[in-house]
């Protein structure tokens, strides 16, 4: 970008003036003031910190993580007792974060394709109540949301002594809901293991059967397949195992109820609130992919003889998730990030146990910095992860 | 198409005839459809009858918890009852009609600059407006002057605040966001690094873990003796934020503006800010006034996180009403629909409006 500042008949020679004139020198100038302000600004900022603790008689670092924690946490996916320290309690809330996070994302994409796919309807009513649907839950801060399904389910459902049996086993009380659940067993490990073993032996047959067809044309069934090969080695291993029946079902003893698998309302309330309003997003993400696919692309395939449910499979929705995918993994993002408001109806996620402990030991910058820096890495891993995907998704031109 | 052509043309038969092929062609084209269609009145027969019942039929405004122990449907008396606490907060109650004239003063700025887009005469007047605006809103609401009781802002609350927590985020957040976004385009290696880290950082994590280091380390960062109150820390909590999602919206537009133009700057021997200013910029935020209100637009549904904080903005006061009396706490549905509706009111209408200018702004791209 350097332009001559002399030209070539010049002969003065170069002052101080015609340095500060060139434009690499004040690149370099710019860059140093910059650097140098900001380290100023840190310093000056690091200091007060470090002096203002020492005032209060705050102690700085990590070392607050061995101490013992004190504080119950009411849903843990680990063990964990108020004796245990606080590294395992932060643990719990990661845990926690992760759990709603992930089921969130896994349910919000279901709904909004749904909902995404019926805006696009020819009906007219389905499109028209897909659309309140959409622009009523994402106009409403997801905050108000939360808080509300938090007062509801509570008061919607009754007492523990009077539950709802909507289904056999399943009960809905005002302490949130109890599924039953089998009594754990090896025949369950057994059968976890089959899974991943069976993903791998699909991986491979769905790589050879690709192969052959390139060679031969010939295709191979694979859905089938690989439905088969899950199925069977999965209900191998449970009959292996000796196929428990033990179940571990919720019922009434004493002024609640035990046993099951108990969902609190805490963890309903953000689950439902983050999937409602995220799943309005997602609708739009995939509406607005199933529309970037030019209608040409259709008549191209039908033009081929192609298949419309292959059409569909092979033509039309590669393109559509080039575009969607991107947008897509915002909106996960965004959901992990929101779980956060968890704090607002006291899940114990990680924010909310960060606050806890900050609370209780006054290492506000050493808990803060915990859980923003496990956010920005969750981020910084879901950009990578995307980025290498884009590269592979990428339209290759000449 | 040739089901289409087996269609009586639109325009001719009776209302009647035309309704019939606009349903069949709209409502029971196929099985299917047919299925949906009578599927989704039933849902909506399900649905409405008992929410119009509620919310309208067997409800009432009296203001009072045994006027609504009476009822069977919705107690607005709820909200009619503690309107002011509701809308206001916990600001002096014969004052209330400063944050009143404040919040309409500061929703007449924003619907201006906003206007300005579609009404280029009003351009002009966008930066007089907020200049002029935001130190008469601060006198409304801190008084002190002219008269004015002087009221501390832990008192503000309500929608007031949450209409100038956001539009104030969003007004400093521009200036800020733009430099970020000059930043990360910048050839110089360690203002492009500064910023990126900065933009990086801050859209990876929650705005909630932003508001607690704003009210838990700020104080700490300030030298003896300075304090600054809860209010303001999360006022520069929430610029601090927006600042780095307007910088990505920015660098959109940016990154829009043809190679080209930056050359044409060049060639006419422009600096650098001249030629931002005269040719890049001018481009450049024409094409992000569509993405920059939403961003107001999530900004103004974010600010009701300030509630974990523990300050009252609209959501807040609607939940400080709820604890007033334990009576009232039963009626958390209707305080809630009354401020999703009001929230839902304003998002909806900005984002209909954002919706319109980016039509409008590609008109003239089309040509």
């Amino acid at each position: 970008m350097s332009k001559p500042q002399n030209a070539p008949g010049d002969v003065r020679s170069k002052g101080l003036v015609d340095y500060l004139n060139d434009e690499n020198v004040r690149a370099v100038l710019y860059q140093i003031i910059a650097i140098g302000l900001i380290v100023f600004a840190g310093w000056y900022l690091v200091s007060n910190t470090l002096y203002n603790l020492e005032q209060q008689n705050i102690s700085t670092g990590y070392g607050f993580l061995d101490l013992e924690a004190g504080f119950g946490i009411s849903e843990s996916m680990i063990q964990y007792s108020p004796q245990s320290d606080y590294a395992s309690a932060l643990v719990v809330g990661l845990l926690n974060t992760v759990k709603v996070s992930l089921l969130g994302i896994v349910l919000c994409t279901i709904i909004g394709i749904i909902f995404g796919v019926a805006r696009l309807s020819s009906n007219w009513i389905v499109r028209k109540l897909a659309t309140v649907y959409v622009e009523t839950f994402r106009n409403i801060p997801v905050l108000l949301q939360l808080f509300f399904w938090y007062a509801l389910i509570p008061s919607a459902f009754p007492h523990p002594r009077d539950a709802l049996e909507p289904l056999p086993g399943v009960l809905l009380t005002s302490r949130g809901m109890y599924m039953p659940v089998p009594v754990s067993d090896n025949a369950y490990t057994l059968m976890g293991i089959a899974a991943v073993i069976a993903c791998v032996v699909i991986y491979f047959v769905k790589k050879w059967a690709k192969k052959r067809q390139d060679a031969t044309g010939q295709p191979f069934p694979i859905v089938l397949a690989g439905l088969g090969i899950f199925v069977g080695l999965v209900l191998a291993a449970y009959l292996a195992g000796g196929a428990p029946t033990e179940m571990s079902i919720p019922a009434l003893k004493g002024f609640n109820i035990q046993g099951g698998y108990n969902i609190s309302p805490e963890f309903l309330a953000v689950l439902i609130g983050l999937t409602v309003y995220t799943s309005t997003y997602v609708a739009e993400v995939v509406r607005s992919g199933i529309q970037a696919v030019p209608n040409g692309q259709w008549e191209a395939a039908d033009s081929l003889g192609i298949k419309r449910s292959v059409a569909l499979r092979k033509v039309i929705l590669p393109q559509s998730m080039r575009v969607a995918i991107p947008p897509l993994t915002n909106q996960y993002l965004n959901l992990t990030k929101n779980s956060s408001l968890a704090v607002a109806v006291g899940y114990p996620d990680l924010v909310s146990v960060s606050n806890t402990t900050m609370n209780q030991t006054g290492q506000a910058i050493e808990a803060i910095s915990i859980f923003m820096s496990i956010y920005l890495g969750l981020s910084l891993l879901t950009s990578l992860f995307m980025n290498w995907f884009n590269k592979k998704m990428a339209l290759v031109e000449r | 198409m040739s089901e289409n052509a087996k269609l009586p043309p639109m325009a001719t038969g009776s209302f009647a005839e035309r309704a019939v092929a606009w349903s069949k062609k709209n409502l029971f084209d196929g099985w299917f459809n047919t299925i949906l269609t009578l599927g989704s009145i039933a849902f909506l027969l399900w649905l409405i009858p008992p929410i119009v019942e509620w919310a309208i039929v067997n409800a009432t405004l009296s203001p009072t918890i045994e006027g609504c122990a009476e009822v069977t449907g919705a107690c607005w008396g709820f909200v009619n009852a503690n309107l002011r606490l509701i809308l206001f907060g916990t600001y002096p109650f014969d004052e209330q009609w400063r944050p009143l004239l404040a919040m309409i003063v500061l929703m007449g700025i924003i619907c201006g600059s906003l206007g300005a887009v579609k009404y280029p005469g009003l351009r002009k007047a966008i930066i007089p407006m907020w200049v002029i605006g935001v130190p008469v809103i601060s006198v409304l609401m801190w008084g002190g002057v002219f008269g004015l009781t002087y009221v501390q802002n832990s008192y503000w609350g309500g929608l007031p605040l949450t209409l100038i927590l956001s539009s104030i985020g969003v007004i400093f957040a521009f200036p800020f966001g733009l430099l970020l976004a000059l930043g990360r385009q910048s050839h110089m290696p360690a203002i492009k690094t500064v910023s990126v880290v900065y933009i990086e950082v801050i859209r990876g994590v929650p705005l909630i873990t932003v508001l607690f280091m704003a009210s838990v380390m700020f104080p700490l960062f300030l030298p003896d003796g300075v304090t600054i109150d809860k209010l303001l820390r999360a006022q520069i909590g929430i610029i601090l934020f927006t600042a780095a999602y307007l910088a990505e919206v920015f660098r959109g537009g940016l990154q829009a503006v043809p190679r080209g133009q930056f050359e044409a700057g060049d060639s006419l021997a422009l600096s650098y800010w001249q030629s931002m200013r005269l040719i890049i910029l001018p481009q450049a935020l024409r094409l992000v006034i569509p993405p920059t209100v939403n961003s107001f637009i999530s900004m103004f549904k974010d600010t009701t996180l300030v509630v974990i904080i523990g300050l009252f903005d609209f959501l807040g006061t609607v939940k400080l009403a709820l604890r007033s009396d334990p009576a009232w706490t039963k009626y958390y549905v209707e305080g809630y629909a009354f401020a999703a509706a009001i929230f839902f009111l304003i998002c909806f209408s900005m984002a209909k409006y954002s919706a319109y200018l980016e039509k409008e702004l590609r008109k003239g791209e089309r040509r």
